[in-house]
């Protein structure tokens, strides 16, 4: 495991002052994936913007975290969406 | 500079307390947050916009102050001097664990009254209650124009987002309506977090007379009657150059041929191209003479 791609949960929860438990919550979720190694749980630095906004919801405007599941997929479906959209208009173009 | 009206922007009125200006601005930030409004400058600059209404009225001095001068507010120096002699002789303002979300970047009407930002670093959300989290920096969200010869080629350009310049290589194929992230050029992190990040939306125009969807071009070329009847060969421009098409005898309009790698380049794989789909008008013919006429009579007489 190469150090700079893992952050320690402990060390990112401490950091953020919250309780783990939240990250292993979002991890049950199958929000996050955090892996266990040497009886420590790390989280990849990939995944930590992902990761700082669902706090930020959670924090921020006091959202509980089964509705920052509900949110954080909602968003996943919308940017989706919109993706789609976009490849539909480009096409869409095409009869002009 | 033009006076805002803090109240309205939060939605109460002016006799709201303490307890209703957070419920209304907590309201409000659900609402516009940018986590939840991705890409969406609008609601950016709604959130802007109540988080600076916050920072005044959740702030019981600032809201004095803007209560008690609100549209004369350019005389508001001298409550400054009175203020600050009343300061000597009372301790704390004690405003508690009032939450705010950071944001930054505050109008020219709320740096005239209560001067810098208090502090806030720009973009970077806070946890309140004075907790020192590290947070990163804000995401930013940008577009940016080119047209569709510029997308056909990587290019380099510097762009000025917030007043920094960042020089940015754009590979070539870039799709129209895609956005790319710009890893720490977003806002800047608070309490010694990192910078957010940029995301850059791309809007290709196309004045070219070609079509494209994703890899691939169109173009409609016209083919006169004769060529079209009895074969030839015609020239079409391609994206880049010119091709040589050599036109099957009896083509019917509306035939399709596809020249193959002639199309758009596909984006991050140098060197591969999209096809380029040729599409034959066949034109009639006009303005024809007495002679041609008759001739095509005679034509018409063989297929009776």
């Amino acid at each position: 495991m190469q150090q700079e791609e893992y952050v320690s949960v402990t060390e990112f929860c401490n950091g953020h002052s919250i309780s783990t438990t939240v990250i292993t919550q979002l991890n049950e979720f199958g929000l996050v994936h955090i892996i266990e190694r040497s009886n420590s749980l790390y989280l990849p630095m990939e995944e930590l913007p992902k990761t700082e906004k669902m706090l930020r919801l959670h924090t921020d405007l006091n959202i509980n975290l089964e509705g920052v599941e509900v949110i954080t997929r909602l968003l996943e479906r919308i940017e989706e969406a919109n993706n789609e959209m976009i490849k539909l208009k480009n096409k869409l173009s095409l009869y002009e | 500079m033009d006076y805002i009206d803090y109240y309205k922007v939060l939605g109460i009125t002016k006799s709201a307390s303490e307890k209703d200006i957070k419920k209304a601005y907590r309201k409000m930030a659900r609402k516009y947050h940018p986590d939840v409004n991705p890409n969406d400058a609008t609601a950016e600059k709604k959130f802007k916009e109540i988080n600076e209404a916050n920072e005044v009225l959740g702030d019981p001095e600032k809201r004095k102050k803007y209560d008690q001068y609100g549209k004369d507010w350019m005389h508001a120096e001298q409550f400054e001097k009175a203020k600050a002699q009343q300061r000597s002789s009372r301790g704390s303002t004690g405003q508690g664990a009032r939450q705010d979300f950071g944001g930054g970047d505050f109008s020219d009407f709320f740096e005239s009254m209560f001067g810098g930002s208090g502090g806030f670093s720009q973009g970077g959300y806070s946890a309140g209650g004075g907790r020192q989290t590290r947070f990163r920096g804000q995401d930013l969200n940008a577009e940016l124009r080119l047209n569709l010869r510029d997308a056909y080629k990587t290019q380099k350009q510097t762009l000025t987002v917030n007043g920094k310049n960042i020089r940015l290589t754009i590979p070539a194929g870039i799709e129209n309506g895609q956005t790319i992230k710009i890893p720490g050029h977003g806002g800047v992190g608070r309490n010694g977090g990192p910078k957010g990040d940029l995301y850059l939306k791309f809007i290709i125009d196309n004045n070219t007379s070609f079509k494209r969807d994703g890899n691939n071009l169109y173009k409609d070329v016209e083919v006169d009657l004769y060529t079209a009847i009895l074969g030839g060969e015609i020239t079409v421009d391609t994206f880049d150059g010119k091709a040589k098409l050599k036109i099957k005898p009896e083509t019917q309009t509306g035939t399709k041929v596809k020249l193959k790698g002639k199309g758009f380049p596909i984006y991050k794989k140098e060197g591969q191209y999209g096809d380029l789909y040729i599409t034959y008008n066949i034109q009639t013919p006009t303005n024809l003479s007495d002679k041609e006429k008759e001739l095509f009579k005679q034509l018409a007489s063989f297929k009776n």
